[in-house]
């Protein structure tokens, strides 16, 4: 089983390979990959750099080009992954159909894994991407229970990745326009979610309120946490009652389903968080190898360490972790 | 243009779906999409029913196509829409990749519905090489991004091979959880939701906390907060858009199909504009986000 850990920069790559990563993923500068954020992802020169780094190392690079292509802009597209593969990544992470035709036309010797933004949740989908474009790995969107998990392990001609710890996205990923809805910018077209472009903070002293392209997402009282406004995890009323009606503030953690996922053969487990900072990385990375080992050397005894979840719990969203669809009372 | 209704993407008493499919036998309507395509609990008309409907509105002249669940997870899920694939007297709307998967593996032409990421002349292509016949294009496209897709020489090679369709009219579908939302704000989850979708059909509204509304609860699908309306776009769709759908309500659906007809059947002088309702958006259309509402 891969620890898949992500980096923004190159010294979140460096804390994620010092801290027992198998494989890290990146993206590059610009819209080609679903976490656009100012000042993250890397460009063609530190690519190379992230390659002879990891392989230095004997692991692996995964760069993800996971955004839709827009009319008119193949080239841009086609311009990342012919630079990915000749950076040295090993792999590429595509969801559109354009780049996984072209990649596996362009580069047959790249293995291509399919992102989590093709929304691929049961066999007849994974089969399509085998057969058509020979997708050497699937990253499961966060919808599915272990039970669900489990039955796709178990029959799957591809193996699986899923996603273990970080922000939890609530939608099958690749099908939610929300955030297109209210700023004009999607994760599948801008490679944004409620962009920070959007945010207002009104602080009027005594409720802070937070806004997205005008659309009030959560007001917060004096002493209260105050998270980013993701407009799926805001406090919104249902015929009188205020409540989070998506999700709460939280982060995904399934280190208590570990050997579960191990014993259903699931190739790699994969750290969200490209976005954060290389001390996030190192922190959650160390820990994830500590538990994978401790997995691996002996599944039947293996147990969550109190330190385990306190360091991730300090590290999550609104100080919450949830199992999220894993757990099928979450659903 | 042909005008589609869309599938009923909320869950109605059987008695109410079936007077609700004979008003539309009698409308202006072109074609019908039939079938559940959101959550596979809702079983108040079953895969029999809907090709008895089926049956009877290609009798009454329309066309059909079947449409099928967007978020398949259970096998069960899955051997159903096989089911649904391997008959072959109507055709099927795919909105998954799995019913791709399984219509071409057939060579039986499809069509592909908005939840299929088909941003690209290259992806397009594809999808018509596979069989695609009939495309209703990703709610978030603008018609400039249409346009320029459907300019590329690659698709322009295969455009008359396929349909284009854009939903006009209705709620958009604009996610799809794992989780129940509507069995959620009545504090249950979803194995014990007693299909509570039933007491909603319209949905549930979500407002902010200053009462504007911002999404629509559908069970495990997520609508917009407004009504996506482009009424008053239709002229700038001759020539790239063949089919307007519009998406079933609870009520004044009939009303609002003869408003389509009228308007792509009136004169030029007639067309120039209908006000499009102050709470109606088409924001998507015009290449800004969805939620606004363009009157120019």
């Amino acid at each position: 089983m891969e620890l898949l850990c992500p980096a923004g920069s190159l010294p979140a790559l460096k804390a994620a390979i010092d801290n027992g990563a198998d494989a890290v993923y990146v993206g590059l500068k610009g819209d080609t990959n679903a976490r656009r954020f100012a000042g993250l992802n890397l460009d063609y020169t530190q690519l190379k750099t992230a390659a002879h780094l990891t392989h230095q190392a004997g692991r692996k690079l995964h760069v993800a080009i996971n955004t839709f292509v827009h009319p008119e802009r193949f080239a841009d597209w086609q311009a990342a992954v012919d630079d990915a593969v000749e950076a040295g990544a090993d792999v590429l992470i595509l969801a559109d159909m354009a780049m996984l035709e072209y990649a596996s036309r362009a580069w047959p010797e790249t293995e291509l894994h399919l992102s989590v933004q093709a929304s691929a949740t049961n066999l007849g989908t994974i089969e399509f991407y085998r057969k058509q474009y020979g997708v050497s790995r699937v990253v499961l969107p966060r919808v599915l229970s272990m039970a669900q998990v489990r039955a796709l392990a178990s029959k799957s001609t591809v193996p699986l990745e899923v996603f273990a710890f970080g922000s939890l996205c609530i939608m099958a990923e690749g099908r939610c326009y929300l955030s297109s809805y209210m700023t004009g910018e999607s994760p599948n077209t801008s490679g944004a979610c409620s962009p920070a472009a959007y945010v207002r903070w009104n602080d009027d002293g005594d409720v802070l309120e937070s806004r997205l392209n005008g659309v009030l997402i959560d007001r917060f009282q004096p002493g209260e946490r105050a998270g980013y406004p993701t407009l799926c995890k805001g406090r919104f009323d249902v015929e009188g009652s205020r409540y989070h009606v998506l999700e709460e503030p939280t982060s995904l953690n399934t280190l208590s389903l570990l050997p579960e996922l191990y014993r259903e053969g699931i190739r790699a487990v994969k750290i969200e968080g490209r976005q954060r900072s290389a001390a996030y990385v190192a922190e959650v990375t160390r820990v994830w190898r500590q538990a994978i080992d401790a997995v691996i050397a002996n599944e039947q005894s293996f147990g969550v360490k109190a330190e385990w979840d306190s360091t991730l719990a300090h590290l999550s969203e609104g100080q919450q972790t949830t199992l999220g669809a894993y757990h099928r009372k979450w659903n | 243009m042909k005008l589609t209704v869309g599938p009923v993407a909320y869950y109605w008493p059987r008695a109410e779906m079936n007077a609700f499919y004979r008003d539309i036998a009698d409308s202006e309507v072109d074609r019908v999409y039939l079938g559940e395509t959101v959550c596979s609990k809702r079983s108040e008309l079953n895969a029999a029913d809907y090709l008895t409907l089926a049956q009877e509105f290609r009798e009454a002249g329309k066309e059909v196509v079947l449409s099928t669940l967007t978020l398949l997870e259970a096998p069960g899920e899955l051997k159903a829409l096989r089911r649904f694939c391997e008959q072959r007297e109507f055709l099927v709307e795919a909105n998954d990749m799995a019913a791709v998967q399984f219509l071409s593996e057939q060579r039986l032409p499809f069509v592909v519905g908005s939840a299929i990421n088909c941003y690209n002349p290259s992806t397009f292509v594809q999808l018509v090489n596979l069989g695609m016949v009939g495309w209703n294009i990703p709610v978030e496209l603008s018609r400039d991004w249409l346009a320029a897709l459907l300019a590329d020489p690659v698709a322009r090679a295969k455009r008359k091979e396929t349909w284009v369709e854009v939903l006009g009219f209705g709620y958009l579908p604009l996610a799809y959880s794992a989780r129940c939302f509507t069995a959620r704000s009545v504090d249950r989850s979803k194995d014990d939701c007693r299909l509570v979708c039933l007491n909603y059909p319209g949905g549930r509204k979500v407002r902010s906390q200053d009462g504007s509304e911002v999404f629509t609860l559908n069970g495990i699908q997520t609508q917009s907060g407004q009504r996506y309306n482009l009424i008053n776009d239709l002229a700038g769709m001759h020539g790239l858009v063949d089919a307007i759908r519009l998406c079933p309500e609870p009520d004044q659906t009939l009303n609002w199909i003869t408003a389509f007809h009228d308007a792509l059947n009136a004169s030029p002088s007639e067309t120039q504009y209908r006000r499009l309702p102050e709470t109606d958006v088409n924001g998507y259309w015009h290449k800004l986000e969805g939620m606004r509402h363009v009157n120019e």
